[in-house]
């Protein structure tokens, strides 16, 4: 096969419009990559335009000609950190396309299951943010900083509003630039270019004091296990892990 | 004495307590309250010894009117003691809790004064999370055996889930070792918060509004290599526990040696992990596998094995249950394949639907075929390659040695293993080879 660039805005829609040029013009790319991030090439580009009316004809025949599931298993792919990502997506599309519902079941075929494994990455990363997220206080509002993989935000959102229904928060994913960002009873997800936490003040020194006293306590001598200790909690997240860095 | 020095004492005194689990009762947020609880439970951190922190795990106070042997606590061991006071403890919570360092609040305490005093400045601690501060997050409480029914139904209700430690394992041992304690003075307060759950479901059932007593169940702890009962014992009694007290989960905890007392193992010794590991895969085999203790132990076989876990053990014994054909095999069936997990069985199931299942595919459906290849056919094929004799297949599931390890002491042979089919050919000649 021909190699065949796509170059797109990196938005959704945008992808959702590779889609529908794909299908437009009969042909298949071999790599779908974002405007900004690609590199010069030498074979054929075609740069996407971004195209709304597009976009939703391709989103609605997710659910109309596949499945709810297909569509659900579309959108979270795309917030996976999935190696070639939007080329995954569409062969996931033209197979559901092609098969209908049962798409989602065939697992056993390498692009089907590729896309469960990066959503289930994604969904295990998310549920294991909800509980390494910490939280500092600057003059009653609470503010944190997350470095995920996978863009999680979105997946973290309804329990973090749900939890802390009366407070003002922020949790800021510095590596997709984007926060979540809520105050009584409004949130949302927000695109951040920089952002930058103040000192934090004698009060909530203590509390962390606190939590590193509770952390180093719990622990029981006789039964160390570092090993066991770095699979459930991976080093990865531990620069934001309050009771992981001395102070 | 300050809230530093005070969390530091009694979280030690905590420590060995093994359930932290948050799980169990899904609770949305709501507006003017603070906090939630998820069903499925949710790991905060991990500490060194790699269990999951869910809980603000500390003791009310380590001062303690009894003397059970086996504890830190006991009045007769000279030890830094301390207490909170319920609202120190509650604004403790809160802190953390608003800073995403917990799930909630896993209170117990050592008997200050006497059963009821105790429970009551549990119940206070309770009440301030849970009236002034609208905290919905979780709280498992340790109810207080002996004290007054009035005042466990009050902690219930304001609880998610209140367990009491049954501790060990058979009751000689537990009167031997705990002279205020009794088999009885321990199923009591079970029995009588399975009762006030099952009650307390007919009302929900009656009135949506009626308040939730234990939503999250009653669990129970129990301590393993202090005394000489058997795994088969050990698991017979924690299936009548989930059985007749409708527990959610029994909690085995390896002993650790604390105490210089005759009756128990040196100070220094050890703490049998691998065993408690080994025990907690056969609670989970009869939680969610459908396996009876009676199944995967017996008299003549008392003990889980060290290297194989349970499961790939009871395969081996059961020869005429295999091979398992994946193509038509029902959950239950799948279930008991070593290798076969919940996932993986329901990954089988949905890709059966999508088409037929070849065994290259296995893998990727999340099946570890390195145990599950000797159990299994696959529209009639077996995978290729396999010695099928019993020898073969004990040799094979084993853990590899670790290069330069010692044999473990009374580490068993295949004979050992398996004196029932020792003699004959029988385990082979019923695979299909
Ligand atoms: S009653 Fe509880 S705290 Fe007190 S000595 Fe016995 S086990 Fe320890």
């Amino acid at each position: 096969m021909q190699p065949l660039l796509y170059r797109y805005d990196g938005s959704f829609e945008g992808f959702l419009c590779c889609v529908f040029d794909s299908y437009a013009r009969k042909e298949q790319p071999t790599e779908i990559c974002e405007e900004s991030t690609a590199q010069l090439s030498l074979f054929p580009v075609h740069r996407v335009v971004t195209d709304p009316a597009h976009a939703k004809r391709v989103f609605s025949s997710l659910r109309a000609r596949i499945s709810a599931k297909a569509e659900d298993l579309v959108l979270l792919g795309f917030l996976t950190c999935m190696h070639e990502r939007e080329r995954v997506l569409l062969q996931f599309i033209r197979l559901g396309f092609r098969y209908g519902a049962k798409v989602t079941d065939m697992l056993s075929d390498p692009t089907v299951s590729a896309l469960e494994k990066a959503v289930g990455h994604l969904r295990e990363e998310a549920h294991l943010l909800l509980g390494f997220v910490r939280f500092s206080e600057y003059e009653g509002r609470l503010a944190a900083v997350i470095s995920p993989k996978n863009q999680v935000l979105p997946l973290m959102q309804a329990h973090f509003c749900a939890r802390f229904p009366e407070e003002t928060f922020c949790i800021y994913d510095d590596v997709h630039n984007e926060a979540l960002l809520y105050r009584p009873h409004v949130g949302g997800i927000f695109s951040i270019s920089a952002f930058s936490l103040p000192e934090a003040d004698a009060r909530e020194q203590y509390f962390r004091s606190l939590w590193r006293v509770f952390y180093e306590t719990i622990a029981i001598q006789d039964r160390e296990n570092p090993k066991c200790r770095q699979t459930q909690m991976p080093k990865r997240y531990w620069p934001h892990l309050t009771e992981m860095r001395p102070e | 004495m300050t809230t530093l020095e005070k969390l530091k004492i009694l979280t030690d005194a905590a420590k060995y307590d093994v359930a932290c689990t948050s799980s169990g009762v899904d609770r949305a947020g709501k507006a003017g309250a603070l906090g939630s609880s998820a069903a499925c439970g949710i790991c905060h951190s991990f500490s060194a010894d790699g269990r999951c922190i869910s809980l603000l795990k500390v003791l009310f106070t380590n001062r303690c009117i009894c003397d059970c042997q086996y504890c830190l606590n006991r009045r007769s061991n000279d030890m830094p003691r301390a207490a909170f006071t319920p609202r120190e403890l509650a604004d403790l919570t809160i802190a953390f809790y608003r800073r995403n360092y917990i799930e909630g609040l896993f209170l117990s305490s050592g008997i200050l004064r006497n059963a009821d005093y105790t429970c009551e400045m549990l119940l206070e601690t309770l009440r301030i999370l849970r009236r002034e501060y609208h905290f919905r997050g979780y709280i498992h409480v340790k109810a207080i055996p002996g004290a007054d029914e009035q005042l466990l139904a009050r902690l219930g209700l304001l609880a998610d889930r209140m367990s009491v430690n049954i501790e060990m394992p058979s009751e000689k041992s537990l009167q031997k070792l705990c002279p205020e304690k009794t088999r009885q003075s321990v199923l009591h307060p079970m029995g009588w918060i399975a009762e006030r759950i099952a009650q307390n479901t007919h009302e929900l059932a009656k009135y949506r509004h009626a308040p939730a007593f234990v939503p999250a169940g009653q669990s129970t702890q129990m301590i393993v290599g202090a005394t000489p009962e058997s795994d088969f014992q050990i698991l017979r009694l924690a299936q009548g526990l989930y059985q007749n007290y409708g527990l959610k989960r029994v909690f085995y905890s390896a002993y650790i040696p604390v105490s210089d007392s005759a009756l128990l193992p040196p100070l220094g010794s050890k703490p049998p992990l691998q065993r408690e590991h080994r025990l907690y895969q056969a609670d989970w085999l009869m939680r969610f596998y459908g396996f009876q203790a009676q199944e995967l132990l017996d008299e003549a076989h008392p003990n889980l094995h060290p290297q194989l876990d349970p499961k790939c053990c009871w395969a081996l014994r059961h020869p005429e249950f295999f091979p398992v054909e994946l193509e038509r095999a029902d959950p239950h069936t799948l279930l008991r394949v070593p290798g076969i997990g919940p996932k993986s069985m329901r990954a089988i199931l949905r890709a059966r639907r999508a088409g037929s299942l070849r065994l290259e595919a296995l893998p990727k459906l999340g099946v570890v075929c390195k145990r599950a290849q000797y159990f299994i056919t696959c529209s009639g094929r077996r995978p290729k390659d396999l010695v099928l004799t019993p020898e073969a297949m004990w040799r094979a599931l084993l853990p590899a040695p670790k290069k330069g390890a010692a044999p473990l002491p009374g580490q068993l042979c295949w004979e050992d293993f398996m004196p029932r089919m020792s003699g004959g050919n029988h385990a082979a000649a019923s695979l299909p080879l």
